[in-house]
């Protein structure tokens, strides 16, 4: 979409703008409506309501006074909300108004076809906001369950829901006792060791078996590289209760069920695959005549390895091992099959616990873990993005 | 650039494979490297120690992925199909056995009921019998509480013997005069001299009381040993089991033992009377076996055991597709015991289901995501991946708050009015629960590749299809969406493989109605031990996922897979 293309932008006639808005706001008023008793009342009032405001937005006091119009349809919002429902309220109302407030300017002065191309029919335009709401649906049911467990995560009863202390926002109805719990229990602190101690471990061993791998399977001729490669990806598709069912009766029989190495070997398979794949696919754009060139200085093989060859694939050999630490933190199943009660992991203790539903420490741990993925999360992406750039770089 | 690395025929400057082309084409003799040799030669060399390099570097992350992965997948499927227990701890019933017609509907011959006798004893002493009773268990009901049973009441059969014995003669029931007559006297000797250290003198039955008397010194064999390596007990000071005696009893009804002039002959001459005599009470062992419990006068448990007493069975597989063996061949289960078939049913359809709506969901996603400019994209992106970076246990206790009764979408109905107070929707522990949870939860595995198709879609198709004067419909369906379905393919197959095979998730929200296969492996493993069955139900779950796999492998590549964009 060229910035070139000015579509313009022209008030909308007043009979668009306050059929819009009234749809929109009988939409509102509908939920409003039946939240306090009447749906149909609350339709009408929605409607007649931000009809009224868009004639008097548009026709009385035009574009000069936007500013001051919107901030007030915030605070009659608030104040409108805080009579209704009290603190909650006060926020659902200011929300409301800001939005409506914005929206009658929006709908009312043209500007949503401000980014589009002057050629498309109304019926697109409309078509291209309904998919964006649409999509947007979508990211909240993507996002929404993982930012319901936070506030939850602070609540002073032993619920798993909202008390209404919670959301009257009444102080009184938070706490961090489940998080004091959390790192003060035994029973979690345990299982946060144990799992920091298998993670590292199991990730130190598939990251170092896995880069060597893949550097072997990137070379130009690999006997039987479909097989190989498809045996080192089968422990990410092969269902993990199969692969816990087989490593239960396999090492029962060597005696590593119950053990910590045990659980290592397992999550060190289980990490494997995502270090070979993304250590590959970084692979894939290393330039070899680097590492010829080395050699050609007289570098010998292990120099080349770590002077030329390793720190510009680090960024795929760290991200692969973060993968493999995530896998191993967050397994869960096979732990279940090949652990003892000595050895329970952090995940084993969340998984009792919700089958359980004892506390909502689940919830602080959650919360905790959420913010753990998202600092993994930032720093795959800043290495691929580094990776990214290096490889723009290379010649060839 | 981004096949040199992986594709060396399409590298056009020198390699060996090209090197070697060349030297094919030239014919004005062979040509020479440096070092004299010919070309050919010393290229084929360099390129063995590269493949042998390559070979090395592979080695130690295969043999690593084979003994801690391939092994283990290995011995369950091994699993599903083995069953030594019935003749490890049958044996002779097995043998006797053999010629039994099970399909006859008679009891089979008395040599049966004395082997079994024989097995079950020496099974029972080993506390074998039950284990074996749970594995019968698992096809013929009632054999668990048989075999249980059967343990206590085994002894009452050679208890008839023992106190005949005893009457006659206080020694038949003492541990020295036992080891003196059966026992090798070498090994009396050196087990006397045992002080207690290290591992006792190995028993030795004396070689002409074995041919004197056989099931005795079988039967006292096995006794003395398992005292010796179980128990650590010293045979010269442990009473024999009766069914010793009872063997006893066999081989003096059926052997002369006038000519035994060995220790303790006057001892078994009078014993050998006293069976001779027409007071001497005897217990047949099918009346013996009766007594215990009816169910083994009826023919029903010996099918059984005849039809599991091949070392490898199929009837863990029968089990698994709702069939049993039975003595007419495999046949389908009752009705009302058909379980695995609908579970199967339910799995795939399910799998479906959350397949069907990643699909749905994911693709206005993926569309909007490679439309957008590369910056907002990118933000947007991350919505996608915080999902995908979340432990999978959080987002299970998250749908778990979410959608129980006093959950968040039930409350915020309810306070909409949309709901009742009392008539709260029951969104979890059923079908719809593990649906909407699994496929959230596997929704960015749907969302990435398809994303990486639909960026490489140039967008002038779109715009040139318009400006021939498609509609917006068509421009999508003809132009668009043919070329973004391998997308589609892609992460259809990767979230079916995955969850089909899921465990947790339909674990917490799924109840009854919404569980799948694995939650049946899994009760099979740790609550009902029925191994085999579980290990049978993993390797058809298996082999539908490496069906799959294949299918994903040859329509995407497995070298492919992107994580994260």
């Amino acid at each position: 979409m060229s910035e070139a293309i000015l579509t313009p932008i022209e008030k909308k006639p007043i009979g668009f703008t306050a059929g819009v808005l009234a749809a929109a706001g009988g939409f509102a008023g509908l939920f409003l409506g039946t939240a306090q008793g009447s749906g149909l009342l609350g339709v009408v009032i929605g409607a007649a309501l931000m009809a009224a405001l868009a004639f008097v937005a548009m026709e009385m006091l035009g574009e000069g006074l936007e500013k001051s119009l919107r901030w007030a349809m915030i605070a009659i919002g608030v104040v409108a909300g805080f009579l209704f429902n009290g603190i909650p309220g006060l926020i659902m109302g200011g929300l409301f108004g800001w939005f409506f407030g914005w929206f009658i300017y929006w709908v009312g002065m043209g500007r949503y076809r401000a980014h589009l191309v002057p050629y498309l029919t109304p019926g697109q335009v409309l078509w291209h906001y309904s998919f964006r709401v649409i999509c947007g649906a979508i990211f909240v049911f993507l996002i929404t369950p993982i930012i319901v467990v936070m506030p939850l995560s602070f609540n002073a009863e032993d619920f798993f829901t909202f008390t209404p202390e919670m959301l009257s926002f009444d102080p009184a109805g938070y706490s961090l006792k489940h998080y004091r719990d959390f790192l003060t229990n035994p029973e979690w602190t345990n299982a946060v060791k144990n799992s920091l101690m298998v993670a590292p471990v199991a990730t130190l061993i598939s990251v170092s078996l896995g880069t060597l791998a893949a550097i072997g399977l990137s070379q130009s001729h690999v006997p039987g590289k479909r097989a190989i490669m498809a045996i080192l990806i089968s422990p990410m598709i092969v269902p993990l209760i199969i692969s816990a069912t087989g490593m239960y009766f396999f090492y029962s029989k060597i005696g590593l069920v119950g053990t910590y190495w045990g659980i290592v070997l397992a999550h060190a398979v289980l990490g494997i695959p995502f270090v070979i794949i993304t250590v590959t696919a970084t692979l894939v754009g290393f330039d070899r005549s680097l590492t010829r060139a080395a050699a050609n200085m007289g570098a010998n093989p292990v120099t080349t390895f770590f002077k030329v060859q390793m720190p510009l694939i680090l960024p795929g050999v760290i991200s692969g091992g973060l993968f493999a630490f995530i896998t191993s933190f967050d397994e869960v199943v096979v732990v279940l099959f090949i652990g003892s009660a000595e050895l329970q992991t952090l995940p084993w203790q969340m998984f009792t616990g919700l089958r359980e539903q004892i506390s909502p420490t689940i919830l602080a741990a959650a919360t905790i873990l959420v913010a753990i993925s998202i600092c993994l999360l930032t720093s795959v992406e800043i290495l691929r993005r580094r990776s990214e750039r290096l490889r723009g770089m290379s010649p060839g | 650039m981004t096949d040199a690395a992986t594709e060396p025929d399409k590298i056009t400057g020198p390699t060996p494979d090209n090197a070697l082309r060349a030297a094919d084409k030239a014919d004005s003799g062979p040509v020479l490297a440096a070092d004299g040799t010919p070309l050919k030669r010393s290229l084929n060399r360099a390129l063995r120690a590269q493949k042998l390099r390559a070979l090395m570097l592979i080695a130690p992350l295969l043999i690593f992925v084979l003994v801690s992965f391939i092994a283990p997948i290995g011995d369950m499927l091994f699993r599903s199909v083995e069953n030594q227990i019935v003749r490890d701890t049958l044996p002779r019933t097995v043998v006797a056995l053999a010629d039994y017609d099970a399909e006859s509907g008679e009891l089979p011959r008395d040599e049966v009921f004395e082997a079994a006798y024989y097995d079950v004893f020496f099974a029972a002493e080993r506390k074998e019998h039950t284990r074996l009773g749970s594995r019968l268990n698992y096809e013929q009901t009632g054999a668990s509480s048989l075999f249980r049973k059967s343990g206590r009441g085994i002894e009452d059969i050679g208890e008839v013997y023992l106190d005949q014995f005893e009457d006659l003669d206080e020694n038949w029931d003492e541990a020295r005069p036992w080891a003196e007559l059966m026992g090798d006297p070498d090994w009396i000797a050196a087990q006397e001299a045992w002080d207690g250290n290290g591992s006792m003198p190995e028993f030795e039955v004396r070689s002409d009381i074995s041919d004197l008397l056989p099931r005795t010194a079988e039967a006292y064999e096995i006794f003395a040993r398992f005292m010796q390596t179980e128990e650590g007990d010293s045979p010269l000071e442990e009473e024999p089991w009766s069914v010793v005696h009872t063997a006893l009893y066999q081989d003096l009804a059926e052997n002369d033992v006038s000519g035994y002039t060995g220790p303790r002959a006057d001892m078994l001459q009078a014993a050998d009377e006293l069976v001779a005599s027409p007071d001497f009470e005897t217990i047949a062992f099918r009346d013996g076996f009766e007594e215990i419990d009816e169910d083994w006068v009826a023919p029903e448990i010996w099918q059984t055991i005849k039809m599991y007493s091949p070392a490898y069975t199929s009837g863990y597989f029968l089990n698994s597709i709702d069939m049993q063996k039975t003595a007419e061949g495999p046949a389908l289960r009752d009705e009302d015991e058909r379980i695995y078939g609908l579970l199967f049913q339910r799995t795939m359809f399910m799998s479906l289901v959350i397949t069907f709506s990643c699909i749905l969901l994911g693709y206005p996603i993926a569309y909007l995501l490679s439309n957008l400019p590369a910056s907002k994209a990118n933000l947007l992106m991350i919505l996608v991946l915080l999902p995908f970076w979340t432990s999978l246990l959080v987002r299970t206790s998250a749908w778990k708050v979410m959608l129980q009764q006093q959950g968040v979408i039930n409350d915020v109905l309810v306070w909409l009015g949309m709901v009742a107070d009392d008539a709260r929707l029951t969104m979890i522990n059923n079908q719809f629960g593990t649906i909407v949870a699994m496929t959230h939860i596997l929704l960015p595995f749907m969302i990435l590749p398809m994303y990486s198709v639909m960026s490489t879609i140039p967008p002038s198709y779109v715009r040139a299809a318009k400006s021939l004067g498609a509609t917006n419909w068509t421009t999508f369906w003809r132009v668009y969406f043919p070329q973004s379905v391998p997308g589609i393919g892609a992460g259809s197959i990767l979230v079916f493989i995955l969850s089909i095979g899921y465990y947790i998730t339909p674990e917490i929200v799924g109840g009854t109605s919404g569980i799948f296969i694995s939650n049946r492996i899994a009760y099979h493993i740790s609550s009902s031990l029925n191994w085999g069955l579980a290990a049978a139900l993993g390797s058809i779950l298996l082999v539908v996922v490496l069906v799959l796999y294949w299918a994903y492998d040859r329509i995407v590549g497995i070298d492919n897979v992107k994580l994260g964009g």
